[in-house]
């Protein structure tokens, strides 16, 4: 009963972490019909400049309380400009291309961040700085430090604000008539460059959240941290539904729950044969069994349109 | 105010080695209703496409209310004054009738990222003005059903009618219409007309394309035929019923 309510922790802990990352693949998915590879790779230089920025501040003897925040938004606008640029320079000229060499080329532009990442900060892994002594509380048995919670608390937050967002606002409204038809949406005056450019900065302040979470919990990031992560979120988002803003925030917790649950469970179902190292192969093998089950996800039903 | 809204001189587009349209002069006065039509595969929705930018024009001058356009962006033109709807109905079939209109209001509203983010009170007020006047125009092209139910849940007359709502949203100097009266019965044709003399009585301009040949005659000042990519005859109705090559364009040439 311990394991199984310390899994359901650790899973909300990562689900959350796979929704926020997830949220990004499939907004970009919804209004471009691309997958971006180099999402991933966002969410690493996330991590990776909030690491560097605090760092170097907490050196400098700036007060925690400032430096957190600072570096926070810091990290926020250098992925925003990243997301900006990949676009701008990877993706618009190619908008008309066929669908292959977008997709090519987002697979290029995550070896070239990842190769950029390695050059700038190394290979070594980058130690989060130790910032508040995590209080472990025990519920039932279970353990859940202060970085837990208010990872969980802040992941929540910020899916519903990004829902408002869509669903309440000008701009969401735009964006939804954007991933319906582009045409139409231009010919009502909408600049679809724009929105294009707003919902990949928008993803990419969601990675560089998620970069702090994943590195905060784990207390390291590595230039090689986004690319797992980035394909088991962009896992969630097909799970989900992709193109579904919904869908990705279910499909990353369960994801998280499924992935933390297989891990607990792996060694006593086969006596021991498999141990939690094979985690990340239920991922994949959830991957797998969508893509053949049930193609458009859990919630997706707008995939037929939209192919 | 004299001059037209809409100047086009010596309108040229290909697709390969196809003229579609060549060399298609006209222009439309402000307050008409101006008719086009022509026989199928005449150029009418390409030459539409052209005035509503989403097709360059290869050849030919462009301007609309008094400035010249080269090869303008389809938002652009949208601010000037331009919107349309289309021949097959193009809605957000998943947004509501609501949200649709309130698309239009797009560009005649301003908040941006950082309103959207805020929420302060003057986005608040842009936001209730914005779905207010939403509603008004779905009550004034008489949809009557809920403002929230999903536009693929209306029927295809109400459709219809949803995209014109869209394209007022815009407050458009000239409103295009490509084939409203497609696939309405007689009753609806009829509603239809009236709304669109309404329409030019608050003093838009309207362009038409129209197959319903007894609607075209009956609602526009002046009508363009086109025929093979050009322009065969232009003016009053009744004159260019007589011409003998728009009789020849629709009814075949015995010389050929």
């Amino acid at each position: 009963m311990e394991t199984f309510l310390q899994q359901i922790i650790n899973g909300l802990v990562q689900g959350s972490v796979y929704a926020l990352v997830a949220l990004g693949y499939t907004m970009v998915y919804g209004i471009l019909g691309l997958i971006n590879f180099a999402h991933g790779e966002v969410v690493m230089v996330g991590a990776m400049l909030v690491i560097s920025s605090l760092t170097a501040m907490l050196s400098w003897g700036v007060p925690l309380l400032l430096a957190l925040p600072i570096s926070v938004v810091l990290a926020m606008a250098g992925c925003m400009a990243l997301g900006y640029s990949i676009e701008r320079i990877a993706y618009r000229p190619l908008r008309h291309a066929p669908r292959l060499a977008p997709l090519i080329t987002a697979i290029g532009v995550s070896i070239l961040l990842q190769n950029l990442a390695m050059m700038i900060w190394g290979r070594e892994y980058h130690a989060f700085p130790q910032l508040i002594v995590s209080q472990p509380h025990h519920i039932g048995g279970a353990i859940i430090n202060d970085i837990q919670i208010i990872i969980i608390i802040m992941a929540l937050a910020i899916m519903a604000g990004l829902m408002l967002l869509v669903h309440r606002t000008r701009l969401g409204r735009a964006m939804r008539a954007v991933a319906e038809n582009q045409h139409a949406a231009q010919l009502m005056g909408v600049d679809v460059n724009r929105v294009i450019s707003v919902t990949f900065m928008l993803g990419s302040a969601l990675a560089a959240i998620a970069g702090l979470m994943v590195s905060a919990n784990y207390g390291l990031a590595h230039y090689y941290m986004g690319f797992l992560l980035g394909l088991k979120a962009f896992t969630a988002a097909v799970l989900g539904g992709i193109g579904n803003l919904r869908g990705a925030m279910l499909g990353g917790l369960l994801l998280g729950l499924i992935e933390s649950l297989g891990a607990g469970y792996i060694g006593d179902l086969t006596g021991g044969f498999m141990g939690s190292q094979y985690q990340d192969v239920f991922a994949f093998f959830v991957l797998i069994a969508v893509l053949v089950f049930r193609p458009s996800g859990l919630l997706g039903e707008q995939l037929a349109e939209r192919a | 105010m004299n001059a037209p809204l809409l100047e086009l001189a010596h309108i040229g587009k290909q697709f390969g080695g196809l003229n579609a349209l060549s060399e298609v002069s006209l222009h439309i006065k402000r307050g008409e209703i101006y008719g086009l039509i022509g026989p199928n595969g005449a150029g009418k929705t390409t030459l539409f496409n052209v005035i509503t930018g989403l097709y360059r024009a290869d050849a030919g001058e462009f301007r609309f209310a008094g400035l010249r356009y080269h090869h303008p962006q389809p938002h652009r033109l949208a601010q000037a004054g331009i919107a349309r709807t289309f021949q097959n109905i193009r809605l957000f079939a998943n947004l509501t009738a609501l949200e649709n209109v309130m698309i239009g209001r797009h560009i005649r509203t301003r908040s941006g990222v950082f309103g959207a983010l805020l929420r302060d009170a003057a986005t608040r007020a842009e936001e209730r003005a914005c779905a207010e006047r939403a509603r008004e125009l779905l009550r004034y092209v008489g949809i009557t059903r809920p403002a929230q139910t999903l536009a693929k849940h209306l029927s295809y007359g109400e459709q219809r009618r949803l995209e014109i709502a869209r394209a007022l949203a815009t407050e458009p100097l000239l409103l295009a219409l490509d084939e409203p009266a497609a696939g309405m019965n007689a009753t609806e044709t009829e509603s239809l007309k009236m709304l669109l003399q309404d329409i030019r009585a608050t003093g838009i301009t309207v362009l038409l394309i129209e197959h319903d040949v007894k609607l075209i005659m009956g609602l526009c000042d002046r009508v363009a035929v086109l025929d093979y990519g050009r322009k065969i005859a232009e003016g009053v109705p009744d004159e260019v019923r007589g011409d003998p090559a728009v009789i020849a364009a629709y009814l075949g040439n015995d010389d050929e």
